[in-house]
């Protein structure tokens, strides 16, 4: 066992929301790791696994988080840092320090996302994100691997924007901060609507424009957004959220219109 | 009515989706198996772009010869030419499905791809997506692979983890067994053909530009149930990532290809900030010492260069560290490069658009993998299309894709041939899987006696159970740590018999160690602990064979440097380092075999080096080029 650390200074704290499985209670745990320069909540996590004993100096299991690639650009590690979802590898500790986190009176916290359920501590279930780009067909439908020339020429202007929108890591902070988003309705998301005008935007792929509209008319689609704009302030990738929720919210009324006059 | 046949694919990375979209387009079902969503694979992290010959290049006088050419010169002629020459005849193609596919390339102001010089190259034929090609690739794939998902052509296993291959009593594969990293159930998947598609094993270098996943541990498993590796001592170092606590972050290659510059103050320790250095107080020693490429040597050689320029005490402020800079380029191509610049400004802090970065060489690559074998033309002019054995390992019916494939890169991989590696992989020899599945090779998977699969099973149960009852005192994460500083001191950018003999005294040691290793976590739930411990154990069996293999290998090549035999040395090998484990002494057997050079004579690798090349002229010894 390791002796409690005296000297406050040279250690960053933490406060973690810990929850042994889907159905079991949450409780909080306190941490402190040695201070170096440089660090990052991973690396921070990655002390703790090292070495699983609480401010108290009880030995405890490792906390359980979700990560991979470690440089902001897979999307796994997002959790809820200090209040605010983001990914926890680019939360670095002297930066928080410097906003006045980190001490034994206000350490850092982390918390699981709270708009997905609970795997185990740190380590939510984001399926659902995945489940509605099956829903929206997020793909080209190209007609298969075989060698059948170039696709379409593109616009500078044109590939910006769909390169923008296709920077999206179905990370889910957008969601997090989404008034509208719940653990239990079904409204379907800034970073589906996002991929909806990603896939629209491209000329293979808006072949299948009318089913995704279809799905975006559907209870939870678009019409179930509220205008709050948090999304576009947390995406880490600067995806242009509200801009893509314009845009199909467009889309879907030429379609509805067209649609009653087509008696479709 | 016989159940249709199945195939099973480990990883979901490039190499695995392309395979995955390949062989349900050939009409099998696919169960896909990764440690995490497929979306989230390592792939992701690829920056710079992926080589291929393209029209403007071609009427500059490039070619798919040329690409070839390349590939070998690279990778020190240890490649396999026939694989190689169908790569980069067939990267044309795949340029234009993944353009049909919907990846966001950049373009010209007329619409056309745009394209950027990389490493080892003096034309133009990399095509990029910002510069986060890799990212954006990988979800091209992601979407195709989804596409047949909602046709219930592919079912993802996501969050399983691959333990064990399943052989028959002929030694056939037929299936693998896989635990589900939730519920930590262990159990057996039928498959008439299994594709390992697991990527690299940077993770036995404790810190490297890999993701957490890539510990190797999934090829290491292989290895012990039979499968041979193919050169595991080539590792590539990377010239320049940023330093971190937890990783080395990449900053590709790309930023040179775009023009940036790598230099340090002619003035050791030089106090002066970076910016107030005039231009003839700066040494851009790559440029000095090879005119002809510049900063786009390839990657071994800018790698010894930043090393030796740090330890000769040139390296900023005296320590381990070069400028990368793009500070001076037009804001135009510093937009093309935005993806990597905001990771550097996120993660150091520093503006790059303003400052030039500081970087230092990281382990990025593993060229060695699964050993592999394929089917050449008669005329060795590329590989024969759909047939059963291209990119099997020793096990029939195991085949490896991507990564963990040693074919294609020999001693050292050029830049932006590492994504085109992994589709070319999945869609070449994804056909060559399908056929060698809808063929019988004694029993079908499905129809194979169930204590084949328990069997297997059972010993996964029971490494579980050992692990979890250990009452020992040492700690994983601690022999990782050691694990990962002596593999990068003694066997990266220079290695000597001396510092990894000692290296592997050290190694066996911490295996003694890992045998009472003890869990923090024994629950059955989520138990991350577990899966980091046994893949331990995997890393330390593979970190075993890229040691005596890589002592054994007493001469230079690519990305081996031996400072001991600073020579390559082509008389005793030229040859593939195969690697047996050998279940009684817990270790590697070496054999070696001959690379044949049917197409393209082995010549000095010199990269135009001011020396060298002046060594070479005197010596007589003529590079020649077959075109």
């Amino acid at each position: 066992m390791i002796a409690k650390n005296p000297d406050s200074q040279n250690s960053v704290h933490f406060k973690i929301k810990r929850q042994d499985g889907p159905d079991k209670p949450a409780y909080w745990q306190t941490f402190d790791v040695p201070y170096k320069p440089n660090l990052n909540v991973i690396s921070c996590l990655q002390a703790i696994a090292a070495n699983p004993t609480t401010s108290e100096g009880q030995e405890t299991t490792v906390v359980v988080w979700d990560c991979n690639c470690l440089e902001e650009v897979c999307g796994a590690c997002t959790m809820v840092i200090n209040g605010t979802a983001r990914q926890s590898c680019s939360a670095l500790i002297d930066q928080m320090r410097e906003q006045g986190f980190g001490s034994r009176e206000n350490p850092i916290v982390l918390e699981p996302m709270t708009k997905f359920p609970v795997v185990r501590d740190l380590w939510v279930d984001r399926s659902r994100m995945f489940k509605q780009l099956l829903r929206l067909k997020a793909w080209v439908p190209i007609d298969g691997t075989h060698k059948l020339g170039a696709g379409p020429k593109e616009s500078p202007e044109m590939q910006d924007e769909r390169y923008q929108l296709s920077r999206c890591m179905t990370c889910g902070c957008c969601l997090e901060a989404c008034p509208q988003y719940l653990k239990d309705n079904h409204f379907i998301g800034a970073n589906a609507i996002g991929q909806t005008l990603y896939f629209n935007e491209h000329e293979t792929g808006k072949n299948l424009q009318g089913e995704r509209l279809d799905v975006m008319m559907e209870p939870g689609g678009i019409s179930d957004c509220g205008n709050a704009q948090n999304c576009v302030k947390v995406c880490p990738k600067e995806v242009p959220l509200t801009l893509a929720i314009a845009k199909v919210g467009r889309q879907v009324t030429v379609h509805a219109i067209k649609k009653f006059f087509m008696g479709k | 009515m016989p159940t249709p046949p199945r195939v099973i694919i480990v990883g979901g990375g490039l190499a695995g989706l392309a395979a995955a979209v390949r062989v349900a387009e050939a009409g099998l079902d696919v169960d896909l198996f990764s440690m995490v969503p497929v979306k989230r694979s390592h792939s992701v992290c690829a920056q710079g772009g992926i080589n291929a010959c393209n029209e403007v290049a071609r009427q500059q006088g490039y070619s798919e010869w040329m690409h070839f050419d390349e590939t070998l010169y690279g990778g020190d002629f240890l490649n396999h030419q026939p694989p190689v020459y169908e790569m980069a005849y067939g990267a044309p193609g795949i340029i234009d499905l993944l353009d049909r596919m919907g990846v966001p390339f950049n373009r010209t102001p007329e619409g056309q791809r745009d394209l950027r010089m990389f490493g080892g190259s003096l034309y133009k034929r990399t095509h990029f997506a910002g510069a986060t090609t890799g990212q954006q690739l990988l979800y091209a794939l992601d979407e195709q692979a989804r596409r047949w998902e909602a046709q219930g052509k592919v079912t993802k296993y996501e969050f399983w983890e691959f333990l064990w291959p399943v052989l028959d009593d002929e030694g056939t594969c037929k299936g693998i067994v896989a635990q589900d990293m939730r519920t930590m159930q262990v159990r057996a998947f039928r498959g008439d053909a299994v594709v390992m598609a697991t990527g690299g094993c940077g993770l036995i270098f404790g810190k490297s530009t890999m993701s957490v996943i890539c510990t190797g541990g999934a090829a290491a498993r292989c290895y012990q149930a039979g499968a041979a590796l193919g050169n595991p001592e080539f590792i590539q170092v990377h010239p320049t990532a940023i330093p971190g606590e937890d990783k080395c972050r990449l900053m590709s290659e790309s930023a040179r290809g775009e023009g940036g510059r790598v230099w340090v103050p002619r003035k050791k320790q030089d106090p002066r900030k970076p910016n107030d250095i005039p231009a003839a107080e700066r040494w851009y020693f790559l440029e000095e010492k090879y005119p002809k490429y510049g900063n786009l040597v390839p990657r071994d050689i800018a790698t010894r260069e930043i090393f030796y320029v740090c330890q000769d005490g040139y390296g900023v402020g005296g320590g381990r560290m070069v400028y990368l800079d793009v500070s001076h380029l037009p804001m135009e191509t510093k937009k093309k490069l935005a993806g990597i610049l905001e990771i550097y400004e996120k993660f150091v802090g520093d503006n790059p658009y303003e400052v030039p970065m500081k970087i230092f060489p990281s382990v990025h690559y593993s060229m060695g993998g699964l050993y592999t074998v394929y089917k050449a033309k008669p005329d060795n002019k590329g590989m024969v299309l759909g047939a059963h054995e291209n990119m099997m390992t020793n096990i029939k019916g195991l085949y490896a894709f991507g990564e963990v494939n040693y074919q294609y890169h020999g001693a050292t991989r050029l830049g932006a041939n590492a994504l085109l590696n992994c589709i070319f992989d999945g869609l070449f020899c994804g056909l060559s899987v399908a056929n060698y599945a809808k063929e019988p090779h004694g029993k079908p998977a499905a129809e194979l006696d169930a204590g084949v699969f328990e069997g297997v099973v059972e010993q996964e149960k029971n490494k579980v159970r050992k692990l979890v009852d250990s009452k020992g005192t040492e700690n994983p994460y601690k022999i990782h740590q050691k694990l990962g500083e002596e593999m990068t001191d003694s066997c990266t950018v220079v290695r000597t018999e001396d510092r990894m003999k000692q290296a592997y005294n050290v190694l066996e040691d911490l295996t003694q160690r890992y045998q009472s290793v003890r869990l923090s976590d024994t629950s059955m739930w989520t138990n991350q602990n577990l899966s980091f411990t046994r893949a331990l154990g995997d890393m330390l069996l593979y970190a075993e064979a890229i040691l005596k293999t890589a002592i054994q290998r007493k001469e230079s090549r690519g990305s081996h440097y031996r400072p001991d035999y600073p020579e390559r040395d082509d008389a005793q090998f030229l040859k593939t380092t195969i690697a047996r484990y050998d279940a009684a002494t817990n270790k590697c057997r070496i054999e070696y075999e001959d690379v044949p050079q049917p197409l393209v004579e082995p010549r000095a690798r010199t990269y135009g080096k001011v020396e060298a090349e002046a060594e070479n002229k005197a010596g007589d010894k003529k590079e020649t080029v077959k075109a």
